[in-house]
């Protein structure tokens, strides 16, 4: 075996040029991803943050007794095809409801309609020649001026594109995800510590043990189909609810919730439980005294996760009807209500230009939430993870 | 400890807030996906300018709709629906069975189903049967059925362009689709022997039609990348896209707002909507809901509907259909026959 040398140098050679390869190939794939996952938000910065800048328009407005019967009538006719129709479309109703106005007059900054908005960005847009002179003088005149676009936070959705806002759909979100955690949690932890700490090891818990997991891996439209036909159609839960939005979600969540909760519990060990009990404790004071405490920050960071999986979900809540027009912000856990992802959507299939940006815009804003959500999971893991 | 108990509390409290039944001065619409951006912008415009809520409106499609409409009457059943088809006779029986008996019809305008291309290419002009004959999953080769084997638009005829045959369009669960199904196909196929005078609408799935999802959005987008190919979709995407999208003629007519309006325009259709006035009293906004839906503000050529995408009924037609519904008309199964 004069070889054997050369051979195993050789052989070393081959398995430091394979290991070099596979160092190259996994670097390629994270910059590959790394690059995709740029262009995706440079796009979506660039077609989302102009969502943030709307035009206003400074008008005079006059509460006069025409205006009570035509909006139009309370400001300058010049400005009539420049300030957006759901600025004083409601005029005529806030008339009626309180005379005593009129005969005065105020001056605000009113949003200026779409099309002077796409003008000013530099898109395109249908205004005629004639009303191209009046903003440009206007804009001259600094009456015309893009400013933050504060409408966007604080209204609900519109057909109007300048005064569609996402308000009604963080409130619609902000409620789809109380009723979700309300449900999945309790039970989702209670669940855990059953089969963590009491559940005889036996057929029947093990099968129990593969339908959850199990659960978790099921495409999320066929909870949808299970609110349909449970919570809608069977108890008559009200349709498009945040209600039954979130006992939907709630379906969905409980798995990754109950996952979490049992590996939190299961990295508590066994010498805490040991010295509970050989202090006399009962299995329940030993679990809600010792073991769950312990388990808490690896419990919430999971909930955290499963609560940022349930948010960025729309497919389940098409078929429960949340995919709405929602004009107004809502108030009851009953009434029709849409969410954030779900918005996204119905802005996306607009015809109107003016809505690509509340698309955009829609989307950061959700991003920003979520990356926020996700980011205090892992601050929560961070700051309170024990190594025992 | 706390904490479980008290979201589990919490729990409860929402659950049986379920139960409780809800107050009517919000009217209840459904109906068809074509109507529902039109009658959403109205829902809007009347809760902004009323004291009323604004309306619930849900997209159910036009037959699911009047499905609803017509269970009966009562608080749990819808006061209007929406419909891009006039209703059927057998819709109104069932109606009438179900005891929902005054029924006012509304017409609202039309809206037009555009074969459009990218702006880079020379305009195009096709009629219904090559349209047809493109997309049909068989169609007849010298008096026999065989699966489609056309790929270029000049196999078709001659005298269109060759160009490879690709056409983006609806998926099966569209509204669009449904339309361009009924209004193109079978409108063609009834009138072929062929196919033994019933209505043919399968679409071909070797290639040339691509599914390209419910977003229009997208279609248009599509279309001004790959400028070979066709898309298939509402007039109103047509509209908004003049820039980088142009429709082509079918049968020698434009696109157009009034070619589509009066019937000119072959892939057309008109959009309705029904009362049942039997909630008249129980639902007091209903009416002045659906007057402010027929005011000339709404769907009028100049008016705010046409602004996105509707397309108005002639002046006279308008006038017409407002009347009726201002005398609240009850509507009688011989108008639908």
């Amino acid at each position: 075996m004069s070889d054997s040398f050369d051979q195993i140098s050789q052989q070393l050679k081959r398995r430091h040029r394979k290991s070099a390869r596979l160092k190259w190939l996994s670097m390629g794939a994270l910059g590959l991803a790394g690059l995709f996952l740029l262009w995706f938000f440079t796009d979506m910065l660039i077609k989302g943050l102009p969502a943030f800048q709307q035009a206003y328009v400074e008008t005079e407005i006059s509460y006069s007794e025409e205006a009570s019967t035509d909006a139009r009538q309370a400001i300058d006719s010049d400005l009539i095809p420049i300030v957006s129709r759901t600025e004083i479309r409601s005029i005529p109703r806030l008339l009626r409801n309180e005379p005593d106005l009129i005969g005065s007059s105020e001056t605000l900054w009113l949003l200026a309609n779409s099309q002077v908005d796409q003008y000013l960005k530099g898109q395109r847009n249908k205004l005629s020649d004639e009303e191209i002179a009046t903003v440009d003088r206007l804009v001259e005149s600094g009456q015309v001026t893009q400013k933050f676009n504060s409408t966007f936070f604080t209204q609900g959705d519109s057909k109007t594109a300048e005064s569609a806002g996402i308000l009604s759909a963080v409130v619609g979100t902000i409620m789809t995800m109380i009723v979700t955690l309300a449900i999945a949690f309790p039970i989702g932890v209670m669940t855990a510590i059953y089969l963590e700490e009491f559940a005889p090891d036996n057929r029947f818990t093990q099968l129990i043990e593969i339908n959850i997991n199990n659960l978790a891996a099921i495409p999320s439209i066929l909870f949808g189909l299970l609110g349909l036909a449970i919570f809608i159609n069977f108890f008559g839960v009200p349709r498009s609810s945040p209600l039954v939005g979130g006992m939907t979600l709630a379906l969905m969540t409980l798995p990754v919730i109950i996952i979490s909760t049992r590996t939190a519990l299961r990295s508590v060990p066994e010498s805490i439980r040991h010295a509970a009990f050989g202090l006399g404790c009962s299995r329940w004071q030993v679990v809600k005294d010792h073991v769950l405490p312990l388990a808490m920050p690896g419990i919430m960071t999971g909930s955290i996760i499963g609560l940022a999986q349930a948010m960025g979900e729309t497919a389940p809540l098409i078929i429960v009807g949340m995919v709405a027009f929602i004009p107004d912000v809502g108030a009851s856990f009953t009434e029709a209500a849409t969410v954030m992802p779900a918005q996204v959507f119905t802005w996306a299939s607009e015809p109107e230009k003016a809505f690509v940006e509340k698309t955009a815009g829609g989307i950061l804003l959700l991003l920003t939430i979520l990356i926020s959500l996700n980011a205090s999971a892992v601050i929560l893991r961070k700051k309170f993870e024990r190594r025992w | 400890m706390n904490r479980i108990l008290k979201t589990t509390v919490i729990a409860a409290a929402v659950m049986s807030v379920a139960g409780v039944a809800q107050a009517r001065d919000q009217i209840n619409i459904v109906g068809s996906s074509t109507v529902y951006p039109f009658a959403s912008f109205v829902t809007e415009e009347f809760g902004a300018t009323t004291n009323y809520p604004t309306p619930v409106i849900e997209s159910t499609g036009s037959g699911g709709g009047l499905r609803l409409f017509c269970n009966g009457v009562g608080d749990d059943t819808p006061d209007i629906t929406n419909a891009s088809r006039r209703m059927k006779v057998s819709e109104f029986e069932r109606c009438e069975e179900n005891g929902v008996t005054d029924i006012t019809e509304a017409k609202i305008g039309s809206d037009g189903i555009v074969m459009g291309q990218s702006t880079d290419n020379d305009s195009a002009d096709f009629t219904l049967e090559q349209i047809f004959m493109a997309v049909a999953a068989q169609v007849p080769v010298d008096g026999e059925l065989v699966d489609n084997p056309y790929t270029n638009w000049s196999e078709i005829d001659s005298s269109l362009p060759d160009r490879e045959i690709s056409i983006y369009g609806p998926p099966s669960t569209s509204g669009t689709r449904d339309a361009f199904e009924e209004l193109v196909m079978e409108t063609v196929s009834e009138e072929m022997d062929v196919y033994g005078g019933e209505g043919y609408m399968t679409v071909r799935d070797d290639g040339p039609y691509i599914d390209a999802g419910e977003n229009d959005n997208l279609i248009v987008q599509r279309l001004s990348e790959d400028t070979e190919a066709f898309g298939i979709f509402g007039y109103s995407f047509l509209v908004e896209n003049t820039d980088t999208i142009q429709g082509a003629s079918i049968g020698g007519v434009e696109p157009e707002a009034e070619a589509i309006s009066s019937g000119d325009y072959p892939v057309a259709r008109s959009l309705w909507f029904y009362v049942k006035n039997q909630h008249a009293d129980a639902v007091p906004p209903m009416y002045e809901y659906v007057d402010m839906f027929m005011e000339e503000q709404m769907i009028s050529d100049s008016g705010y509907l046409a602004d996105i995408g509707l397309i108005p009924l002639p002046e006279a037609e308008r006038a017409e259909w407002r009347e009726s519904v201002a005398d609240r008309t009850s509507m009688t199964v011989d108008v639908l026959k």
